[in-house]
């Protein structure tokens, strides 16, 4: 079973969520993820989606997981790329994501990433 | 067979029942690559009836939170999934039926909204808003069968 490979980019840690994932990959990701912002000391996540057109609650649930477990690491997340008919589903569905920042793309992640991290 | 039905909306005057559709289709739930399979065929279905991309999506989102659900809560199960067709207008159905314990709380795991992190979150109430009909019954002998309809 593949899992979803991680990028470190200077302070940060870069996902990309292509697939769906299923219990195993999310927990392995999580798991993952919580190792690897420990052992580089990354102050942010940046959370791709830009390629998934199908997010539901489960997927939110995991992305709202690893918000949560980054900021206990220290560590910010922000989800990028969210497609706009993903975006007014889940509104419409009244998953909120709570608690995890947004950017319209890759790009302006990681410019975010930066700015509330305080890096640069 | 079903008892206790819970009854969201009310159905538009004329609808067909199922069994009047001579063109279902039954898909297993019994894994994960089975809620995969789901999205690409309800996501088939949508296009044939002429839904927009949006409701595509919308569709596809509501079977999949509700497949998951069947696999999840309710042990496995199937779905069935038919174009319906009244005098005026045409839609999609998707039965998703288990044998499993049943759902304690109905009313309950309707009215929940759900945020990410939260532990609960069946699903329900989500997918129940991005159909136009939504009925959930208790399947005598144990179990749940739900219900979803959306119209083009």
């Amino acid at each position: 079973m593949e899992s979803i490979p991680i990028l470190h980019m200077g302070d940060f840690l870069l996902v990309t969520i292509q697939t769906d994932m299923h219990d195993q990959i999310a927990l392995d990701l999580q798991n993952n993820l919580s190792k690897s912002i420990v052992q580089t000391g990354a102050r942010g996540v940046l959370i791709d989606i830009s390629v998934m057109d199908i997010v539901d609650s489960y997927i939110a649930r995991v992305i709202g997981n690893i918000a949560q477990m980054s900021r206990v690491l220290d560590a910010e997340t922000v989800l990028a790329g969210m497609q706009p008919s993903v975006a007014m589903t889940l509104v419409e569905m009244g998953v909120t994501l709570a608690g995890v920042r947004t950017a319209l793309n890759a790009d302006k992640g990681m410019a975010m990433l930066r700015k509330i991290s305080g890096s640069d | 067979m079903r008892t206790k039905v819970w009854q969201c909306y009310v159905r538009s005057p004329g609808a067909t029942s199922l069994s009047d559709t001579s063109n279902d289709e039954i898909a297993p739930i019994q894994q994960e690559s089975d809620i995969l399979w789901i999205r690409q065929l309800v996501q088939e279905y949508a296009a044939e009836l002429g839904f927009n991309s949006l409701d595509q999506t919308k569709l596809v989102t509501a079977a999949s939170e509700l497949s998951r659900n069947t696999l999840i809560h309710g042990g496995g199960g199937e779905m069935i999934i038919a174009k319906i067709q009244t005098e005026r207008q045409r839609g999609l159905r998707m039965i998703f039926e288990d044998r499993g314990p049943g759902i304690k709380d109905i009313d309950q795991a309707l009215t929940d909204g759900f945020t990410t992190g939260e532990g609960m979150g069946l699903g329900l109430g989500g997918a129940k808003r991005l159909v136009n009909e939504f009925e959930v019954a208790e399947r005598d002998g144990g179990g749940t069968i739900i219900t979803v309809t959306r119209w083009a």
